[in-house]
């Protein structure tokens, strides 16, 4: 809802809101004289400090922080990237040391998990249990660094939901990404236009179903970051109809601008769009995306934010696959949506806080200290200006990359007023943060937001066995060659090796009878030797 | 190769039939007329046909005479772990005449790591001895290497074979990954051939038998509780989009849910060429025997993908074939018999996979999708025959009553009723999945190479007529979208100068490269240097275009300098 009111700040938490507030003497008056007053920005996606072949983006938590308010975001939550064979423990606490002294606003952080081995899970769990991470996320793309099969990834699910952890996946099918690069590399494309050829919209679209496939069977929730197409957004739609607890992100980049640019003669130009999945080449996606979010298809906007310098971006000059991956946004990201969405008439001031702000801090399990202007929420609030017009440029930028990809575009609506912590920090267009002051905002576990349905449904869909007369007709003796035959798992999990049900210890006593089941080579097509029980055949298996 | 074509035919030139007064169904149109056979081939059709004397007719009283049915998946003496299926060639061949089939395809399923030949051969052998219909292969590609590229290579142009079937399931068995069936795809489009795909996910089923056993399910309703239709759906996805990317036509085989049918048409509906074959068991019955308390029952509808105990699914199945978007029928008739089942009993994982379905498989369409107004006559020509053969690149020597083609021909009664049982079926099989069934529509007369094998009730057949139809690789059914789109979709690299701003120090010794690009240095190919000649005349360099640049980093500039085409544009 919106509505009128004064609202009372101290100590960097709101105290009051409401009409004819009784406060004290000596308090700075802010007359926002009718304009709207939202809760500050949440951007759910950040990698300030994802290194790239030993080099660091150029915006820092300093920078990027100061873009983030500067944009009317006053909460950010980083990617911690660690590389494969990495500690997560360590990454994470580089991570928290890093923005603890730089970062200018409240800021938490996802942990990257870059493979899957039984060392991961302790300090997960420790992660999740006393640091303060709920969110962590997993790669279907990365052939051969970061990537993990199906088989891990359900384990990694199925570990992630015990801890109660959002999943994030990075949803694009890699096996076929390198294939699709080498052979575009063989072709003679090595420039930008190489890194959307070789990432079609299709294998995102194919990875997102996949991801949610295997969140149905684990029953867990699933979070999709960046989405960028249209048909990876369109899966996302579907499985939310069918009542798959899934959400979407897009990021800025893909709500503002279109991926025709890699086409660009400017290599540099072409190269600062390079981000995975890559940006559609369809020109008509940003709108798509937009309507959807206004709908509730998609629930969050982040920016990915991860930039890096003309000349970072020329490792790749010679080979699009060696380009850095990462695009700006974390600064522009509330004005497009603003711009592109409740400008239009698509969405509603409401949907945008939503958006924006409010369901990244109920996913998360912020909410409603961050998210909300209510008493006892932090003072994190925007002055928002619908009519400001701005025209996006890399020189009035608070980012440090050259490039800006939403160069030239025009942006109406923008902050008038940032409050973080309580603290103005932007006003009239002239930024006054403090580096340091950013808290790190520890997460429980169990987000109700993600959590509640999938709980439900824990206990509706336990499963039985049907319990029938036992099988005692003839049995064909196989020769147990496992080599071939039997998939692996089956042989892994013989019934024998777990705890057997009453019932079947019945069985397995009367199992014995049936004869040496591992037996010699019985060569193929001779006669098959039947083992009758002593019983004979018993009626059970007659026909009925 | 002294394997093709034709062989040991006995004389069958004596053969003349007339059919006279049938109406004639193609996948095409319907019309009356009368039939000339002679020499296992279709000589004349019109009216007043002059035939020679002493031919044997038959008179249709305007019945329908359609082509003989083609059943595109079967499992006839199929080795399993040291035993057979118990039909073998000579007895599935016969439960297919008796359903009104005249063509199967069986799959050559070799073990991993064996050679594709050797199984080709050794299946050629066992259906020559015993087929009695004619018949087609199809191979299975069970693992992957260059070796097996050869031997594809070999079968595709030398021995009659264009397509193959590569699995998505059975982990560490027959499982290829994702890149592995990128290559098999990219391979077979080259060459002409089509991809069959078995689509489930098998490293999530393995995951999920593991867990069923573990919690105590060890009954065939473990079978279809860790093979949810999900992991179907998600493997034809899959499926279709390494498809879509290798331009290479795709055909998923046992379609057994509506979620998977869901995807092959709305894949349809963006233009893939993709073709979904469900299976008489998926059209006729559905997964909630799973359940029955009955063992041998339950474990006789074990099959793979399971059928989906959703009640409704027959009835969609039927539907999406009436509407085009599955394309043809086949039976993936692989029966084992009760004993042999019973190899899983304490495990539903060992139990042997495989439902009836071959002789069962005409009338069931026709009760389910022709008599209750889903499909007409022609569509049901084209789902159980026609489309068959052009997929095959058989059209229309098979599929098609016409001058010249095969004298392979059903006359349809409609009218007739029967219940399916196991005591009355022709297969070697204790249960019949559709056990006491009640269908419409039955063959009157099936003719099978221009001799009557079906009359009266009585089923004449001999072993060992079968003969084997190559099938040409490039069958414009598939194929015609597929060559022009190749031509449409070629890749060029954007034309532009070299940029040689500033690089940053890296090291590749993170390993963060991914191993992909290590491989391939685009410095070899001969547009690059074209460019690379060029880029000297870019401009000198321009300072005041310089980036703002972060302090602390090291650059590495070229000799060159900075030239303006880095600049903002």
């Amino acid at each position: 809802q919106s509505f009128y009111a004064d609202v009372y700040v101290e100590d960097g938490i709101i105290k009051q809101v409401g009409e004819n507030l009784a406060v004290p003497g000596g308090v700075k008056v802010i007359e926002a004289n009718g304009r709207m007053i939202i809760p500050g920005g949440i951007d759910v996606n950040t990698c300030l400090m994802k290194s790239y072949l030993g080099t660091q983006p150029v915006d820092d938590f300093l920078q990027g922080t100061k873009a983030a308010l500067a944009g009317g975001t006053t909460m950010i939550m980083d990617h911690v990237t660690p590389q494969p064979g990495d500690s997560l423990l360590e990454a994470f606490e580089r991570w928290q040391e890093a923005a603890d002294k730089k970062a200018c606003c409240d800021y938490s952080l996802h942990v990257d998990i870059p493979q899957w081995n039984e060392n991961v899970k302790d300090e997960l769990e420790l992660l999740a249990q006393d640091k303060g991470i709920n969110s962590f996320q997993l790669y279907m793309a990365y052939k051969d660094l970061y990537q993990m099969t199906d088989a891990q990834l359900y384990e990694a699910f199925s570990f992630l939901k015990q801890l109660g952890a959002v999943v994030l996946v990075h949803a694009e099918n890699g096996d076929l990404i390198a294939q699709e690069q080498r052979k575009i590399l063989e072709m003679g494309i090595t420039g930008p236009e190489g890194h959307p050829l070789s990432r079609p919209e299709e294998l995102e679209a194919e990875a997102v179903f996949r991801a949610i496939t295997l969140g149905n069977r684990v029953n867990c929730p699933v979070y999709i970051t960046k989405v960028m197409s249209k048909s990876a957004a369109d899966t996302i739609t579907q499985a939310r109809r069918k009542g798959s607890v899934v959400f979407g992100e897009p990021i800025t980049a893909s709500l503002a601008t279109d991926g025709s640019h890699y086409w660009s003669k400017n290599w540099a130009k072409a190269a600062a769009y390079v981000t995975s999945p890559p940006l559609s080449p369809d020109p008509t996606t940003p709108d798509h995306l937009h309507t959807l979010l206004a709908c509730g298809d998609l629930q969050v906007v982040g920016s990915a934010h991860c930039a890096y310098s003309t000349s970072q971006k020329a490792i790749g000059k010679e080979d699009f696959t060696l380009i850095p991956e990462g695009t700006n946004g974390v600064e522009e990201r509330m004005g497009f949506v603003w711009d592109k969405a409740v400008a239009m008439g698509k969405m509603d001031e409401n949907q945008f806080v939503a958006v924006t702000s409010t369901n990244a801090a109920k996913i998360f399990n912020l909410y409603p200290r961050k998210g909300r202007i209510a008493a006892g929420s932090d003072a994190d609030i925007v002055i928002w200006d619908p009519d400001s017009v701005k025209t996006i440029t890399a020189k009035l930028q608070q980012s440090a990359a050259e490039y800006n990809i939403f160069e030239g575009l025009e942006c109406r609506g923008g902050p008038a007023l940032v409050m973080s912590q309580g603290r103005i920090v932007y006003e009239g267009g002239k930024l006054q943060a403090q580096q340091g002051t950013g808290r790190f905002l520890p997460r429980k576990p169990f987000p109700d937001y993600a959590y509640q349905r999938v709980k439900c449904r824990n206990q509706v869909k336990s499963k039985q066995g049907v319990t029938r007369g036992i099988y005692d007709g003839p049995v064909y003796d196989v020769a147990p060659t496992p080599k071939y035959i039997t998939p692996a798992p089956s042989a892994k999990t013989s019934p024998t090796s777990h705890q057997p049900p009453p019932i079947r210890n019945l069985h397995q006593s009367n199992f014995s009878l049936s004869g040496a089941q591992i037996d010699d080579n019985i060569p193929r097509r001779s006669g098959h030797r039947i083992v009758a029980p002593p019983g004979g055949r018993s009626n059970i298996t007659s026909l009925g | 190769m002294s394997y093709q074509g034709k062989k040991n035919i006995p004389k069958i030139t004596s053969d003349r039939l007339l059919i006279k007064g049938g109406r004639i169904v193609n996948d095409d149109q319907s019309f009356h007329a009368d039939i000339y056979m002679e020499d296992g081939l279709i000589k004349q059709i019109g009216d007043n046909l002059i035939v020679p004397g002493g031919v044997k007719t038959i008179e249709a009283n305007g019945k329908m005479v359609i082509p003989g049915g083609i059943d595109i998946h079967t499992h006839f003496q199929m080795p399993y772990r040291g035993t057979t299926t118990v039909d073998d060639f000579a007895q599935g061949s016969k439960a297919a005449l008796a359903g009104g089939t005249t063509m199967i395809v069986d799959h050559v399923i070799p073990e991993p790591g064996s050679s594709l030949l050797e199984a080709y051969d050794q299946w050629r052998q066992w259906a020559d001895e015993k087929a009695c219909c004619d018949y087609s292969l199809h191979v299975d590609v069970t693992h992957w290497d260059d070796s097996v590229k050869q031997e594809l290579d070999n079968l595709i142009k030398e021995k009659g074979v264009n397509s193959f079937q590569v699995y998505m399931a059975y982990k560490d068995y027959y499982q290829m990954s994702n890149s592995e069936l990128y290559e098999v795809f990219t391979f077979l489009a080259e060459r002409g051939g089509i991809a069959q795909i078995h689509a489930e996910n098998g490293e999530i089923i393995a995951k999920e038998q593991g867990r069923m056993l573990q919690m105590g399910i060890t009954g065939p309703e473990g079978h279809v509780l860790s093979r949810p239709e999900e992991l179907e759906a998600e493997a034809v996805f899959r499926a279709v989009t390494i498809a879509s990317q290798t331009n290479c036509p795709l055909y998923v085989t046992r379609v057994m849910s509506k979620s998977a049918a869901d995807i092959i048409s709305q894949a349809r509906k963006k233009g893939n060429v993709v073709f979904g074959e469900p299976i008489t068991a998926s059209l006729g019955t559905d997964g909630t025997h799973y359940w029955s308390k009955n063992w041998a029952k339950a474990a006789s509808f074990v099959t793979s993908p399971p059928l989906s105990p959703d009640p409704t699914t027959p009835d969609y199945l039927n539907t999406l074939l009436a509407s085009g978007d599955l394309s043809v029928t086949g039976s993936a008739h692989c029966t084992f018999s009760v004993a042999q089942k019973a190899i899983g009993k304490d495990d539903f994982t060992q139990i042997p996979e495989g439902v009836n379905g071959v002789e069962e498989r005409m009338v069931l369409i026709w009760d389910k999708a022709v008599t209750t107004g889903k499909m007409d006559e022609n569509m049901f020509v084209a789902v159980t025959s026609t489309n068959a053969a052009k997929i095959l690149n058989l059209y229309p020597r098979k599929g098609r009553i016409a001058v010249g083609s095969d004298a392979d021909l059903v006359i349809w009664d409609t009218d007739a009723v029967r219940t399916i049982t196991a005591k009355t079926h022709n297969s070697a099989a204790e249960y019949n999945v559709f056990e006491g069934m009640e269908l419409r529509g039955a063959p009157l007369v099936v003719i099978c190479q221009g001799k009557i094998v079906l009359e009266d009730g009585n089923l004449h057949v001999t072993c060992g007529v079968g003969r084997f139809i190559p099938c040409s690789p490039f069958p414009d059914f598939a194929y015609k979208r597929i060559k022009a789109r190749k031509q449409l979709a070629v890749l060029r690299a954007v034309p532009r100068g070299m940029y040689d701003g500033p690089v940053s120090e890296f090291s590749m010794s993170r390993g963060g490269t991914p191993s992909a690009s290590a491989r391939t240095s685009p410095t070899k190919q001969p547009v690059r240097n074209l460019h690379q000649s060029g880029f000297s005349l870019a401009g000198p360099p321009t300072p005041e275009d310089a980036p703002i640049r972060p302090p602390g980093r090291r650059i590495v500039v070229p000799p060159g300098g900075r030239s303006n085409i880095t600049s903002l544009s």
